[in-house]
């Protein structure tokens, strides 16, 4: 938002406040806050943009994003696996499109009890997949691969001899949609319109009519 | 060759005061303002939320590799303004076995009031007489009446929105216009008033109009937890030591963790507190004619009990005993639910400001209740940003719910359809949380423990304390309320209700950050520590400033009767001292 907008928007062009006023200060501060869009949302092992770290934090981060955890088999499986829990589809981009392979790489290493559900998982997964069709699972053609997500993606099937997979599932559709959901192209999508200096006036007035709260 | 030497600053300051959050800010603001040369000593770092390098504010998920996700160093999240957490990296406390007390502190300018919620409610009548009331803890050696000048004060200076209720024990306090409720809010209030359930507008700290040129006002991206680049929020960083530093006779000093409060040996007076420069892990001494403590509850009790000498063998001020004991936080219990008339909701922004805009001060009278302090009850929900943590345990709600064409589904899923369930969820979540009263007790405190130390030498805390009955029973009705207002507006919990076993639900003690009482005043010194002007019995020269003082803290938060008693305590030293009694 510019200066000027958020001045108007906030109401301040009548107060007359100083031009150093901590309401400008902000204003100008708020001038080049970017606006949520499609975008390619892939950062690697970029730098990150600064947010307020501590110095504590910011080595923390670095050592980080210097490590690898998960191997480029296992990244490619839960690429796999994480387009199939959020595919593209008319209104958004998939999983990997917005970043969800390097963001759960991130976070292996950023909550390390993660690490081995998910290495563990993988193994699973691919056990399964040689047991069935004598195949790692990424090697596996799309119906097969349906097939045994089948079996782990609804927990109250309880299909014998499934349940660490159904376990590893409900881990990778969790991390799945955190990261999708707090991307550019997943807040794009969601429709959250916040994350702006602007003023609160209440509910509108056709969704107050909507929920039968008009005179609340 | 290392220098052993304890270093010592040449110069002796009016006041000393250890700690910079609500009560220490507000006295180095009261103090300084009146023309006293003071030390802030902090143990943490230098801070301004208007700072580019500190700035979380309006920052996107994605600009943090986390997404948003908690740290051991930030516990309430990656952009969450509080700097340390419940685990501090060589800051350790330990609890005596079979009991609990989770600590959370801050180690930067302002403390935990950069990132607090800004609930900013006073204490009411009844809340300073308790015991005359029903029998239980003890009554304040004080009264509303002697606060109320002072609340009057603080409302002017910090700000605080509201709506005038006129309720007995929920005083008004001098209110800036209030934001309206959000669409879920008003759903929840529409069905309260259906039970019964008080529910007003809320009262926080947060600037809907201007109040002086120092300080801009809201622009209502609900993020007051990252504290605030226009200074619209009340923090003491921002608020208070901000100003205090502008009169020229503040100087603090950052990195200064207190050890000890040092005493002459034959007057017995406060004459300075020795710290260690975390940094450097060097001893230093401050001088000062005065000390107030503000260092949090518990901090300040372990200060006290660490500075023994021959004089005062049990601790400094502490001949009572009472030191460390009658630790209370704030009850606390709270429950999700999800509310099918607002799935596919419209989107617009209703960010709003940081917190609640509604809240329900409590409303029903203990005496036909079985249990006898009351609670009030937060309220959360809407079209929040998404971040770490979004969509989490879809496959336990998925389910419940049949799909746009009426089909029943099995729970879990992937693919486009549970991509869609997230969109239509969005925004269709509410939430609720009791705050209420617990009874202070001198079998609830903390202690020096008798074999660790923390980095710097100094001796840790150990902690001792258990519900009782009367906190167990009030989450129990905590419980059995949002589970009324939750089926009155339509929705569905999303979890059981939670069993005796499990202490109703109940939060563990600490978790709630309310921690007071720990260097309670009252009338009679051999049953506390400190007069009714939060002066040592003990050592005239020694006031404690922060929420250590509190008797009891009523069903409300105490952040604004920290600031109100602050203020008045930093009056008397100053009137003290005119009249030559210092």
């Amino acid at each position: 938002m510019k200066r000027r907008d958020l001045l108007k928007n906030a109401g301040l062009t009548t107060l007359g406040l100083a031009g150093l006023s901590p309401q400008v200060k902000a204003a100008e501060w708020l001038d080049p806050t970017p606006d949520p869009g499609a975008g390619d949302d892939k950062k690697g092992d970029k730098e990150f943009e600064q947010f307020g770290r501590t110095d504590y934090e910011k080595q923390r981060d670095a050592k980080l994003f210097k490590e690898q955890f998960f191997n480029k088999h296992e990244l490619k499986t839960i690429g796999v696996l994480a387009d199939i829990i959020i595919p593209k589809d008319q209104y958004s981009g998939s999983a990997t499109d917005a970043g969800v392979v390097d963001f759960i790489e991130f976070m292996a290493k950023d909550k390390p009890e993660l690490q081995t559900p998910l290495r563990g998982g993988i193994g699973w997964i691919d056990a399964q997949s040689n047991s069935r069709f004598e195949k790692k699972f990424i090697d596996l053609t799309p119906a097969q691969r349906i097939e045994i997500v089948e079996d782990i993606a609804y927990p109250k099937r309880k299909k014998t001899g499934m349940s660490q997979g159904v376990a590893f599932f409900s881990l990778m559709r969790n991390l799945t949609a955190s990261g999708f959901w707090s991307s550019q192209i997943g807040i794009a999508d969601i429709g959250y319109k916040g994350n702006v200096a602007n003023v609160w006036n209440g509910v509108p007035e056709e969704v107050m009519k909507q929920y039968g709260l008009e005179g609340e | 060759m290392p220098d052993f030497h304890i270093k010592e600053a040449p110069k002796t300051y009016d006041v000393i005061i250890v700690g910079s959050g609500a009560g220490g800010g507000m006295a180095a603001h009261e103090l300084s303002k009146a023309g006293a040369k003071v030390c802030l000593l902090e143990a943490g770092q230098h801070y301004d939320p208007a700072d580019p390098k500190y700035i979380t504010q309006l920052k996107w998920p994605w600009q943090s590799p986390r997404r948003g996700a908690s740290t051991r160093f930030r516990p309430f999240g990656d952009f969450d303004a509080a700097y340390g957490g419940w685990d501090i990296e060589g800051e350790p406390y330990t609890t005596v076995p079979g009991t609990q007390f989770r600590w959370f502190r801050s180690r930067m300018l302002g403390g935990r009031t950069n990132h607090w919620g800004r609930i900013s409610l006073r204490f009411g009548p009844d809340d300073f007489r308790r015991k005359s009331i029903d029998g239980l803890g003890d009554d304040w050696p004080i009264g509303y009446e002697d606060v109320a000048p002072f609340y009057d004060k603080v409302d002017q200076l910090i700000g605080v929105f509201g709506s005038k209720e006129g309720l007995p024990n929920d005083p008004d306090s001098i209110f800036l216009p209030a934001p309206k409720p959000r669409l879920h809010e008003l759903m929840l209030k529409k069905a309260n008033k259906r039970l019964g359930v008080t529910t007003i507008p809320s009262r926080l700290s947060i600037l809907t109009q201007p109040i002086n040129d120092e300080r801009g006002v809201c622009f209502y991206c609900s993020q007051c937890s990252r504290a605030c680049v226009a200074y619209a929020d009340f923090s003491s960083s921002s608020c208070l030591c901000k100003p205090a530093g502008k009169t020229g006779n503040l100087d603090t000093i950052y990195f200064a963790m207190a050890r000890e409060v040092l005493t002459d040996a034959k007057t017995g007076l406060c004459t300075g507190i020795s710290y260690i420069e975390t940094q450097t892990l060097e001893e230093k001494t401050v001088r000062g004619k005065i000390i107030v403590l503000a260092a949090s509850a518990c901090e300040s009790a372990r200060l006290l009990l660490n500075s023994k000498s021959a004089r005062f063998p049990e601790g400094l001020a502490n001949s009572s005993g009472v030191v460390g004991k009658y630790l209370h936080d704030s009850t606390g219990a709270s429950r999700g639910a999800i509310i099918p008339a607002l799935f596919d909701r419209k989107r617009y922004n209703e960010d709003g400001v940081g917190g609640m805009h509604v809240y329900s001060p409590w409303w029903l009278d203990n005496k036909k209740l079985d249990f006898p302090r009351g609670y009030h009850i937060e309220y959360w929900g809407g079209m929040g940003m998404p971040a770490y943590g979004f969509g989490w345990g879809i496959e336990n709600i998925n389910g419940m719910f049949p799909d746009r064409n009426g089909n029943k589904r099995e729970p879990g899923g992937y693919g486009a359809s549970l991509k869609d369930d997230y969109r239509r969820f969005y925004g269709a979540y509410i939430g609720m949380a009791g705050r209420g009263e617990a009874i202070a007790r001198e079998d609830n405190y903390c202690e020096i423990d008798p074999e660790k130390v923390d980095k710097f030498g100094i001796p840790v805390l150990r902690f001792h304390y258990k519900w009782s009955d009367h906190e167990r029973l009030q989450a129990k009705h905590m419980h059995e309320t949002f589970e009324r207002i939750i089926a009155e507006v339509g929705g569905i919990p999303l979890s059981d209700t939670p069993k005796a076993e499990n202490d109703y639900g109940l939060n563990a003690p600490g978790e709630i950050i309310h921690e007071v009482g720990t260097v309670r005043m009252g009338k009679d010194p051999k049953r506390s520590a400190l007069n009714k002007w939060q002066q040592a019995h003990d050592v005239k020269n020694l006031f404690v400033v922060d929420a250590a003082p509190f008797p009891s803290q009523g069903d409300k938060n105490c952040t604004w009767t920290i600031l109100a008693l602050s203020m008045r305590a930093s009056q008397y030293i100053i009137s003290e001292r005119k009249a030559g009694n210092l």
